[in-house]
């Protein structure tokens, strides 16, 4: 059988931004029903790549032909409605509309007099979610769904705007194994319908399991093309970092070393049954110096809130948190940091980085209070410790003074972690430190949290990323429905005694129900 | 409490359709309540200040109080009825209190050429501000606040302009069909009142049951989001600064024909007090939230407890002023802490 014609013909595109070289010569081609992967490290030229196809800026050179005809989109929304739409990794849609109007947006079913016809809109939102494991009152605002949920609000969307393609940039980020399942059905259903999906995503797993074909970027040009099932994984990871083969196996998939001095020492950090109404039910966590603990769970299982609940952010209304033998009093924030707890947040962008301001400055906001006598800050302690940090987590930046919004997210992540380390922790709790950076970058993170545990840092670390978890960790406990249900030591820390844990225990209905007897 | 909170808990950790339904773990009931208390807070003060006032002083629940009071607030409630919309938008319009003096000038110094042009004059030129300003927010992207501040100096400038410095005062003649308007009354009750009235439905419709609605809503919920969703942003934003502009001067028209006279002094402050109305409604100052029946209560509950300063009499004047502010204040703070609960802000 001859291939369909393509819906998709990309020529040579280039694109240079002031001082970037950030797309060189690249070609794609895209058939009907094909999912194909766009991966690369972040920088690789993926997202100007889909900037292009979708009209947020225009090519300096190359060729776009859409179902057959040469396309240049003024504006993301004509790109949408030629029938090219977009999933971004962000959801892109209004929290305070209602799910059923969130959906139809712009194109609502209106009755004889011009007025919407709101049991219409609700009837056919409800059929149209159905279909996308979406089950909710539909007239409820966007904002009351799971994260999971809105995302597939978002993808019912662009699909039931007549798409032919559908870029999906990192579209499981913030998803729950279960709905990635979800997704991956729509994804195949799509296919079977002739749509053609481009899938970025730098979750590996993920990939082979559901993309046809792949194109590898690196540099801003395609070192590789063609059919998934035909490059393993190594292969594919090396072809993405442009490393030798060998290299790769030698040094892992990750960057962990693995196993840790786990000492006998008294523990650095010890939480018991931390409560908060709702959220987390008599959470007992202790590291030890020198130790990584990993906290296991699906999204939603208190894993943040736990490190929130530790740092101070979050009230709780039972617990105690004791560091290094020194119970910590008042549950503030700046009670926390004084006792030497830091929290690298999971949102970089609205917890973390301040991106206006300096790398400098944003590596000092924190410590400015410990280097300023009388209110004035000493210039050259700053510069000094800066300097540190700059070289000693490998910050790539032009400058101290360059603006952090400008760095690539695995420096962003460096910054922040450079900004905690400035106030000599003893404890530093990581959620989800390597999300949304590419594999080089998260390597480099990885190795550094292994460097600080073998400094004698107790390290507690999220991560929805089973491989890190697991490889990153020397004990695992793991959460469910805010409540500790296992822990895992030694050789049972593997990704299968995990997932056995997670799913092995029904929910803890006693606790839960306790708790809030107690509230 | 303690069933309620268990009962919550156990429905959102137990609804577990398959794949993603997406039920955050949280009381739906008590994010209802709270929801209830923000769109419908001002209306229970309200209710409950009248009970009262009604109780302490005689001379509040009679007729002529009461109609005295809902005309004087129909030019203030057809104001905040725009403002509701640019607010819902995520935007703000200081000039309304300038075009509100300005349309009762033009409306006043039209009436000596017939009625029609005595109502549309204030329209057209009011309508013309509007649109630039519209303009200048949507396609120059200039902050709201400072482009209505312009326009507010401009149009009271342009309205002294007209009154030879406020030294001139057009009459409305006695009457004329722009003064029955004003100062007729249908079935007992003022034809101003029903003005509003029905204005208000039809923006209720409008913001309800349209698409334009829709797209108020989005453009405030989220801009990026609404325009990759493919709402005209830059449209809606103009059609809103707009409608708020022709409505403070038709407001500003029927006040001339009220008052028989258009009169310089008025609309100082006046964007203010419909500012505060629509946020004691329950709209969200950043946006994307809003009810136009809070609006028309706001206006409603800030005129009643003018009236009862009044009737305690003893109260100085300036004193008002402190109350009023006070009382706003309030309300603000209990809004956003409404707010907040919601996690809206």
């Amino acid at each position: 059988m001859a291939p369909p014609a393509e819906v998709l013909a990309v020529r040579g595109l280039s694109k240079t931004f002031p001082g970037v070289r950030a797309l060189d010569d690249v070609d794609l081609t895209l058939h009907p029903g094909e999912v194909h992967a766009l991966i690369g490290e972040n920088g690789a030229g993926k997202s100007t790549l889909i900037k292009l196809l979708t009209g947020v800026h225009r090519p300096d050179a190359g060729d776009i032909v859409f179902q057959g005809s040469a396309v240049s989109f003024a504006t993301p929304l004509d790109a949408q409605k030629a029938g090219i739409s977009t999933i971004y990794q962000e959801v892109n849609l209004i929290p305070l509309l209602s799910v059923a109007r969130n959906l139809f947006l712009g194109r609502e079913p209106r009755n004889r007099v011009g007025l919407l016809d709101f049991p219409r809109m609700h009837r056919e939102a409800e059929e149209t979610l159905r279909a996308y494991g979406v089950r909710v009152d539909v007239r409820r605002p966007l904002r009351t769904l799971g994260v999971g949920a809105q995302q597939m609000v978002a993808l019912a969307r662009a699909v039931a705007s007549e798409a032919r393609i559908v870029i999906m940039d990192e579209p499981t980020s913030s998803l729950e194994p279960r709905e990635v399942e979800t997704l991956f059905s729509v994804i195949r259903r799509l296919r079977d319908e002739g749509i053609a999906v481009i899938y970025v995503s730098h979750r590996l797993d993920e990939l082979y399991a559901v993309c046809d074909t792949v194109t590898v970027l690196r540099d801003g040009r395609r070192v590789h093309h063609g059919r998934l099932a035909e490059l393993d994984r190594l292969s594919l990871v090396s072809t993405m970092l442009g490393r030798e083969l060998g290299e790769v196996r030698a040094e892992g998939l990750t960057k962990f070393t693995g196993d840790h001095h786990a000492t006998d020492a008294q523990p650095v950090l010890e939480a018991r049954d931390l409560t908060v109404p709702h959220q987390l039910h008599g959470v007992s966590v202790s590291i030890r110096p020198g130790e990584v603990v990993g906290l296991g769970g699906l999204l939603g299982s208190g894993r943040t809130e736990t490190a929130k609940a530790i740092s101070g952010a979050l009230a709780t209304s039972a617990g105690s948190v004791t560091v290094a033998g020194v119970p910590l009093r008042g549950g503030s924030t700046p009670a926390a940091i004084r006792a030497g707890i830091s929290l690298l947040p999971e949102d970089r962008k609205s917890e973390g980085i301040v991106p206006g301001l300096s790398v400098r400055e944003n590596i000092s906001l924190a410590v400015l209070p410990r280097l300023s006598r009388f209110g004035l800050v000493s210039e050259a302690r700053v510069d000094s410790i800066v300097d540190t940090f700059i070289e000693r987590l490998r910050i790539k930046a032009s400058s101290p003074q360059q603006k952090v919004g400008e760095l690539s997210g695995g420096n962003q992540q460096k910054v922040l972690l450079a900004r905690w380390l400035a106030m000599n922790p003893k404890v530093l709790l990581l959620d989800e430190p390597t999300r949304g950076i590419d594999v080089g970058a998260k390597a480099e993170v990885q190795k550094l949290v292994d460097e600080l545990a073998a400094d004698g840092l107790g390290v507690l670390l999220i991560s929805s990323d089973l491989e890190e978890l697991i490889e990153g960790s020397d004990r695992v406990v793991v959460l469910k429905d805010g409540a500790v249900v296992g822990e895992l030591t030694g050789d049972e820390v593997t990704e299968d005694k995990l997932m056995r844990t997670i799913a092995g225990h029904a929910p803890a209905r006693d606790t839960v129900e306790e708790a809030a007897t107690d509230g | 409490m303690t069933v309620t909170k268990t009962d919550a808990r156990v429905t959102a950790a137990g609804g577990g359709e398959p794949a993603a339904a997406g039920e955050p773990a949280g009381p739906a009931r008590s994010e209802r309540l709270t929801a209830l208390v923000q769109q419908h807070g001002a209306l229970a003060v309200l209710v409950v200040v009248s009970l009262v006032a009604s109780f302490s002083f005689e001379s509040f629940a009679t007729g002529d109080n009461v109609g005295n009071m809902a005309t004087s607030s129909a030019f203030l409630a057809i104001v905040a009825l725009g403002m509701t919309f640019v607010i819902i938008t995520g935007g703000i319009d200081l000039s309304v209190g300038s075009l509100f003096a300005l349309g009762g000038v033009l409306a006043a110094w039209g009436s000596r050429h017939g009625t029609l042009v005595a109502l549309l004059l204030p329209l057209v030129v009011c309508g013309a501000i509007g649109v630039v300003n519209g303009l200048l927010v949507a396609r120059s992207r200039l902050a709201p606040f400072i482009v209505t501040l312009a326009a507010m100096l401009g149009a009271r400038g342009l309205m002294l302009a007209l009154t030879d410095e406020g030294a001139d005062t057009y009459l409305i003649g006695k009457g004329s069909f722009l003064a029955e308007l004003g100062q007729g009354t249908t079935f007992g009750i003022g034809n101003p009142v029903w003005i509003t009235l029905a204005l208000f439905v039809a923006g209720a419709v409008v913001l309800r049951r349209t698409r334009f609605g829709q797209h108020v809503y989005a453009v405030g919920g989220n801009e990026d989001a609404a325009a990759l969703m493919g709402a005209p942003v830059a449209r809606t934003k103009i059609l809103v600064y707009t409608l708020s502009a022709v409505l403070a001067g038709l407001a500003g028209a029927l006040n001339a024909a009220w008052l028989a006279s258009g009169v310089t002094i008025l609309g100082n402050g006046m964007e203010l007090e419909a500012i505060s109305a629509v946020v004691i409604g329950g709209t969200l100052l950043t946006g994307g939230l809003g009810y136009v029946s809070g609006s028309l209560v706001g206006v409603l509950l800030l005129k009643v407890i003018q009236n009862v300063i009044n009737q305690i009499g003893s109260l100085d004047s300036s004193y008002q002023q402190v109350v009023s502010g006070a009382f706003l204040a309030v309300v603000v703070v209990a809004q956003t802490w409404l707010g907040r609960r919601r996690q809206l802000v």
